[in-house]
């Protein structure tokens, strides 16, 4: 029966030998800046051009969009995205500093845009050339999104822009936004429409961006004001009253469940990555001394450690298991679950990590004794970002209940 | 080896996991089984060994207590995917038969190598088994025992033995001069008394057997290895058992939560109901995922097994006290009758949950093989 074990296509196995071998030869060297955890929180010019430059050779050898149509920039091939996700992974390569224009921005452009638009955003996109940024959440639009209130008012073949977004990640690096806003204020759901703007080009005539500063510390998003910014109306993706439609295309990708495999690097070790996994765990409860001994041979810590790694193991087995029919019993039970439970395992045992490290957990970035230098904390604190952001947890289990389980929809 | 991506979950496996479900729904639905097993209600009931066994030689007839038995036993030979399969879809119907036992017991035989082979042939050919390998304190570590060979013969009492009353041979651990052996014994053997447990659980039967100069026949002198070769793959099935079990729970519960209305609303709109069956949810399904892996390690890299059933059972034994909890209190006061069903799977998920190691047990054995032992 083993041999009838889903295996790499023809096509996936001949990619992905031609992916080892190019990252063999390819994979850009170490970083002399410091890299944050993730794109996200890029925060200077020469981060950004040390991983825009690593983007734009992974686009140019063919490693992202592979299996977008050739047409838009794309490769052309099935299911390969994947393969080369897996081998740059592998490979331990810096992450893409254009997450939200390959995760979210270009499968909405592609499946919602006119040819001509994909043709022109697409190929920048994936090159990493454009870096693209969200404008969804709004201070009185979070987890309620379809109460946005930036508004588009019509002026001839061009719409008059109106409103503040804010949690903007890369706003204050991006030459385009995708941009959820209301053209309709009569009607809830349908009075949304969906545009994307060039806002760098816009900066000072309409578009202000302003940092936020996170619990952290750390910049990496803001807010943007449109101030009577004019949009010429082909930049609309859709019809004017489907932007929530095509707002679902853009959400169902960020949570990990869309059609289109998300283009994804990284694995580089460097001074400022650390991942929130219970092998680094353990590592710190080896190297945390407590009564005498070593945190790691606390009973009750190993427990609890023991349930971070079960739990870790867990959701790399439903990502695994997602792609078996036959043990599924619903289409999206697993996907949906995806964001919900990276986010909320990571901060679980960034958590326990902090009750490890014990008195040493009180020490920041800034301390030459801080264990891990400091990252603990900044995890712990940044995992927050991650249970609050694209959907609340709160959110995640309404979904889950409601489009999985078929529960009443909550108000 | 490594693993196959889907878990070597073929056609096969996925069309035996299909008809059991269908064959298990048609025949015996809860109805049924509560009818069958719940008609003396009282705490201190005797304790009968009620189950159909006509469907149960319905199901011999159909090859599934042969399913694990190596080809060259005389069985089919299926991968552990497969049957962890069937395992859960007897879970779901929570049906009382003694197949966990038989599936246990092939497990430890075909781990026993050429020795087992008579004894495995006995189960290719419909005979149905349990083990008997637990002392009084109900140890879940292989090889702590009570029943001892004296002068060749087996005395002594092996303890919580799973369907006793259901299963033909007992496959017995004892302690012999060289070391913990394996016996097969027919139940109705002379000097075998099967005294059965008074339990919880409605929907198996549960015994300690003593042994009075019983004559036995040696399996395996080196029982401890095969036992200790064999636990993931019970671990595992018993884990498998449980999903289908707790995925009855969640369906039953969302049902009914989606019909029973309160505030004007039914009780599934509230999200006090809502999250908690949402979590139920998410603990079956890392149970359900860390199943198929344990699994499947089982059939493609055995040395990563006993780790990945560990994560199984510890992550199974945690979702079933979840699941059962919250399926009887989101089923409010009717939860709490003896006429809901419910209570059915709350006391079979309760006996599963100490069956074979709790959650704390494998994750401090886990804890030794990933973080090593502490001196």
């Amino acid at each position: 029966m083993s041999d009838s074990a889903r295996k790499d296509s023809p096509e996936q196995a001949e990619f992905r030998q031609y992916c080892r071998s190019w990252l063999a030869d390819n994979r850009p060297a170490d970083p002399t800046v410091r890299l944050p955890l993730s794109a996200l929180e890029i925060m200077t010019d020469e981060q950004l051009s040390y991983l825009q430059a690593w983007q734009k050779a992974a686009y140019d050898a063919g490693l992202v969009g592979c299996d977008y149509p050739t047409e838009v920039g794309g490769g052309g091939r099935t299911d390969c995205q994947r393969v080369a996700n897996e081998e740059m992974l592998a490979a331990r390569t810096p992450y893409f500093p254009n997450v939200i224009g390959l995760g979210m921005a270009a499968p909405t452009v592609f499946y919602h845009a006119t040819d001509e638009l994909k043709q022109r955003l697409l190929p920048r996109l994936f090159s990493g050339e454009d870096i693209w940024c969200q404008g969804f959440s709004e201070p009185g639009a979070g987890s309620d999104l379809a109460s946005v209130q930036t508004f588009a008012e019509r002026k001839g073949d061009k719409w008059v822009i109106n409103g503040h977004k804010v949690w903007t990640s890369l706003a204050h690096f991006a030459e385009w936004m995708i941009l959820l806003l209301r053209t309709d204020k009569s009607h809830k759901y349908d009075g949304l429409s969906y545009f994307v703007v060039p806002i760098r080009s816009a900066l000072g005539k309409g578009v202000t961006v302003r940092p936020l500063i996170k619990i952290t510390g750390e910049t990496g998003f803001n807010e943007v004001i449109f101030d009577n910014l004019e949009v010429d109306d082909g930049y609309r993706l859709d019809e004017l009253g489907k932007g929530w439609q095509v707002a679902m295309t853009t959400l169902l990708h960020e949570r990990g469940a869309g059609g289109l495999q998300t283009p994804r690097a990284g694995g580089l070790k460097s001074e400022g990555t650390h991942t929130t996994s219970a092998a680094n765990l353990i590592e710190l409860a080896r190297n945390t001394q407590r009564d005498g001994q070593a945190a790691a041979n606390d009973p009750l810590l190993r427990d609890r450690i023991m349930q971070q790694l079960i739990r870790e193991h867990g959701l790399a087995q439903n990502q695994r298991r997602a792609r078996v029919p036959a043990l599924l019993d619903h289409p999206m039970r697993l996907l949906l679950q995806n964001k919900l439970l990276a986010s909320e395992i990571s901060q679980d045992t960034a958590a326990l990590a902090l009750e490890v490290a014990g008195a040493s957990a009180s020490l920041y970035m800034g301390d030459e004794n801080a264990p891990a230098r400091g990252q603990w904390p900044l995890a712990y604190m940044n995992s927050y970002g991650m249970t609050i952001a694209a959907g609340t947890s709160e959110v995640q289990r309404n979904i889950l209940g409601e489009r999985v389980l078929g529960l009443a929809k909550s108000k | 080896m490594a693993q196959p991506d889907n878990y070597g979950f073929g056609e096969e496996a996925a069309l035996l996991k299909e008809s059991a479900r269908k064959f298990l729904a048609d025949k015996f639905p809860t109805a049924t089984l509560h009818s069958l097993v719940a008609g003396d209600h009282r705490p201190e009931r005797d304790s009968e060994c009620l189950w159909d066994s006509g469907l149960w030689q319905e199901m011999v007839a159909l090859g599934w207590t042969m399913l694990a038995v190596p080809e060259s036993a005389g069985g089919v030979g299926l991968p552990a995917v497969a049957v962890a399969g069937l395992a859960e879809e007897l879970g779901r119907a929570a049906f009382p038969c003694p197949l966990l036992g038989t599936i246990n017991a092939t497990y430890v035989l075909a781990a026993c190598g050429e020795a087992g082979a008579a004894a495995l042939g006995e189960i290719a050919e419909g005979c149905s088994a349990t083990l008997a390998v637990t002392n009084r304190e109900g140890s879940w570590s292989a090889g702590d025992v009570d029943v001892e060979l004296i002068d060749g013969r087996l005395t002594g009492s092996a303890w919580f033995v799973q369907d006793a009353r259901k299963a033909d041979r007992l496959l017995v651990a004892a302690r012999a001069s060289g070391g913990i052996a394996l016996y097969w014994v027919a139940t109705d053997a002379p000097g075998v008394n099967v005294q059965a447990d008074a339990i919880v659980d409605l929907t198996r039967d549960q015994a300690h057997i003593s042994f009075d100069n019983v004559e036995a026949s040696q399996v395996n002198a080196n029982g401890l290895a095969a036992l200790a070769e064999a636990m993931p793959a019970i671990w595992t099935m018993l884990a498998a058992d449980m999903v289908g079990a707790a995925e009855w729970q969640l369906q039953t519960t969302v049902e009914y939560v989606g019909t029973r209305q309160q505030f004007d609303h039914p009780l599934g709109f509230f999200q006090a109901v809502k999250h908690p069956l949402v979590d139920v949810m998410i603990q079956i399904d890392q149970a359900k995922s860390l199943v198929y892996n344990a699994a499947c390690a089982l059939d493609n890299e055995p040395e990563r097994a006993g780790q990945l059933a560990h994560m199984a059972k510890a992550s199974a034994s945690d979702m079933a006290a979840f699941a059962s909890g919250r399926s009887v209190q989101c089923h409010g006061g009717i939860g709490f009758t003896w006429e809901c069903f419910v209570h059915l799977y709350f006391k079979r998920q309760k006996h599963s949950q100490f069956l074979f190691g709790d959650a704390a047990w494998h994750r401090a054995r886990l804890a030794d093989i990933v973080m090593g032992a502490v001196a």
